[in-house]
């Protein structure tokens, strides 16, 4: 219990909430309108997906740069191979998703293997793959926006949902349900933690750290798939213009809510938090008639005093 | 004791690293139920032998045996397969994971039933374990869910001892570790390192501090330019003569002792 409340994710959650009460303090009415928290959460989705994968990477003290680009090819090959199959059934739809899924891994594996295998840094690698992504999808539509695709991807999956809860915010709800199980949990996490804190003993103690590593940057990857299939959803098109900074808000995120960029801390519910401060600072700006310029110079802000507060807890943790 | 066949026993081991020969022909043994020191000057190759006798680098030529059977030991992962283990002098803890995580490493319990087959960790029984291991080996712990980085250099130095010798069946090898250790911490360790011995294990200790050597070795075995230059009983000789050994002021016959 006490872990609880004094745990960097308790913390983070309480300054959301005190965020969530200072907002509707000054506007009631329209900040915790249905129609508005409908939004944020919606904004957030994509951004969780790809932070939950970030999270892990982060946690075993890697970097992934490439999200944002991943998820801007894998939703041009999805469109692409939907747009090519024509159509507006439910399996070209399906066959998209797969489509998808297929190349945030493939880029993932990419990664992973560079990282775990070359040892290259994965700053560099990532980096490398950002570009060769986003090259490729430019390469594969010309540099002009897939605009099409199957009609009910958009007004079936993109708007619609149950109780009122978009579909695409309960996809990356559950996405992050069951990946905080996994890696607070299983195996799969404890490796993934311990490699973050010391490769060379989880090395020695027998485990398989390279082909940990390209698990774990492999589900990094597929997530990006993902988010760009959903982003699809949402948008009707490819925006491929649209995600220069997906990954440094995915980052800013996962270590907004607590993930150590130094590896071995960090949890999928701190992300959670991470992910939705920038938002409700966003609509909550504009709300309260706040130029929405001053959310970038606030969630800055937010990082910055995120990492200072780590230091400050390792140095402790040191002593 | 000495009658008996060696539990393991390493002849004329020779490593080089590129031109340097760290190991020129080194011979050694350990025995069951026995704490043997390994000694020499820095550069003696003490470490070296340690490596290759736990696969970190196997040896150029030589032959190690295990129970009086030849045995390549390429990995750490063979060699701790066949019952030995080594405490680093790095420790080669997971500082953010608790000290349970650490000691199962490698080797999680897993839960009973389909939430097993999915990989979920049974944290409880981990934890149950590592706190009698814990307590069997006088480490005093007093949370064991904190992180390790919470705790102090006795306290990890403890959980890296319990761990290996909780997995080892035949031989623990300790480099240095009082090295880094104040007094009560250091008597602590010593007396780990005879209750290991009493369990009937092979202890070989690598260390600088003959007083430590004299207080819990059973025998010194001396390198010397990577070479076994001495077999000793601190029963017999001086810490004088070990110096002597070491620095090569004085020769002893090779096989002495045995």
């Amino acid at each position: 219990m006490k872990r609880l409340l004094t745990g960097s994710s308790t913390q983070i959650g309480l300054i959301l909430v005190g965020l969530i009460v200072i907002f509707s303090l000054l506007s009631f009415e329209s900040f915790f309108a249905v129609a508005n928290a409908r939004n944020i959460a919606t904004d957030a989705a994509v951004l969780l997906v790809l932070a939950v994968g970030a999270t892990y990477v982060i946690v075993t003290a890697g970097i992934d740069l490439s999200v944002g680009a991943v998820l801007v090819f894998s939703g041009v090959v999805a469109a692409k191979v939907m747009n090519g199959l024509g159509g507006e059934s439910l399996g070209v739809i399906l066959v998209g998703l797969v489509a998808s899924l297929a190349a945030g891994l493939a880029w993932g594996l990419f990664n992973g293997f560079l990282v775990a295998k070359a040892k290259i840094p994965a700053f560099i690698v990532t980096l490398g793959s950002l570009g060769m992504a986003l090259g490729a999808a430019y390469l594969i539509t010309g540099g002009v926006d897939e605009r099409e695709v199957p009609f009910p991807l958009v007004s079936k999956f993109g708007i619609g949902r149950v109780l009122g809860i978009p579909y695409l915010v309960l996809v990356a709800l559950a996405v992050a349900i069951v990946l905080g199980i996994v890696l607070a949990q299983t195996r799969f996490g404890r490796y993934t933690y311990a490699i973050g804190s010391n490769e060379e003993a989880v090395r020695r103690s027998g485990v398989n750290v390279d082909r940990h590593l390209i698990k774990v940057y492999s589900l990094a990857g597929l997530l990006s798939g993902l988010a760009g299939f959903m982003n699809l959803a949402r948008f009707g098109t490819t925006t491929i213009g649209g995600h220069a900074t997906d990954n440094l808000n995915a980052i800013a995120a996962v270590v907004i809510g607590g993930t150590s960029l130094f590896g071995g801390i960090g949890t999928i519910l701190g992300t959670v938090f991470g992910v939705f401060i920038p938002a409700v600072l966003q609509n909550g700006f504009v709300i309260v008639g706040v130029q929405a310029f001053w959310q970038q110079v606030a969630v800055g802000a937010v990082l910055i005093a995120a990492v200072y507060l780590d230091q400050v807890r390792r140095a402790r943790q040191r002593q | 004791m000495n009658a008996q066949q060696p539990l393991l026993e390493a002849r004329k081991i020779v490593k080089s690293f590129g031109s340097v020969r760290a190991l020129t022909g080194a011979n050694f043994s350990a025995y069951e139920g026995e704490v043997v020191a390994l000694v020499g000057d820095n550069g003696a190759g003490k470490s070296t032998l340690v490596k290759t006798l736990v696969g970190v680098h196997p040896p150029d030529s030589g032959e190690i045996l295990f129970e009086g059977r030849e045995v390549h030991i390429h990995t750490p992962q063979q060699a701790r397969e066949i019952g030995m283990e080594t405490v680093y002098q790095d420790l080669a803890l997971a500082e953010e994971i608790d000290p349970a995580a650490n000691m199962f490493l490698g080797r999680e319990i897993l839960r009973g039933g389909p939430l097993g087959r999915l990989g979920f960790l049974d944290k409880a029984a981990m934890r149950h374990r590592s706190e009698e291991a814990f307590s069997d080996l006088g480490v005093r712990i007093q949370d064991t869910a904190a992180p390790v980085a919470h705790m102090s250099g006795g306290q990890r130095q403890g959980i890296a001892i319990t761990r290996a010798v909780t997995w080892a069946s035949k031989v623990v090898f300790m480099d240095e570790p009082t090295a880094a250790l104040g007094v009560v911490q250091t008597r602590n360790v010593l007396d780990q390192i005879k209750r290991v011995r009493d369990q009937g294990l092979a202890v070989v200790l690598i260390s600088h501090n003959l007083p430590e050597i004299f207080e819990v070795a059973d025998r010194i075995e001396v390198l010397r330019l990577g070479e076994r230059v001495a077999r000793l009983r601190p029963s017999d000789v001086s810490m004088e003569d070990v110096v002597a050994a070491m620095t090569g002021a004085l020769t002893f016959h090779e096989e002495e002792g045995s």
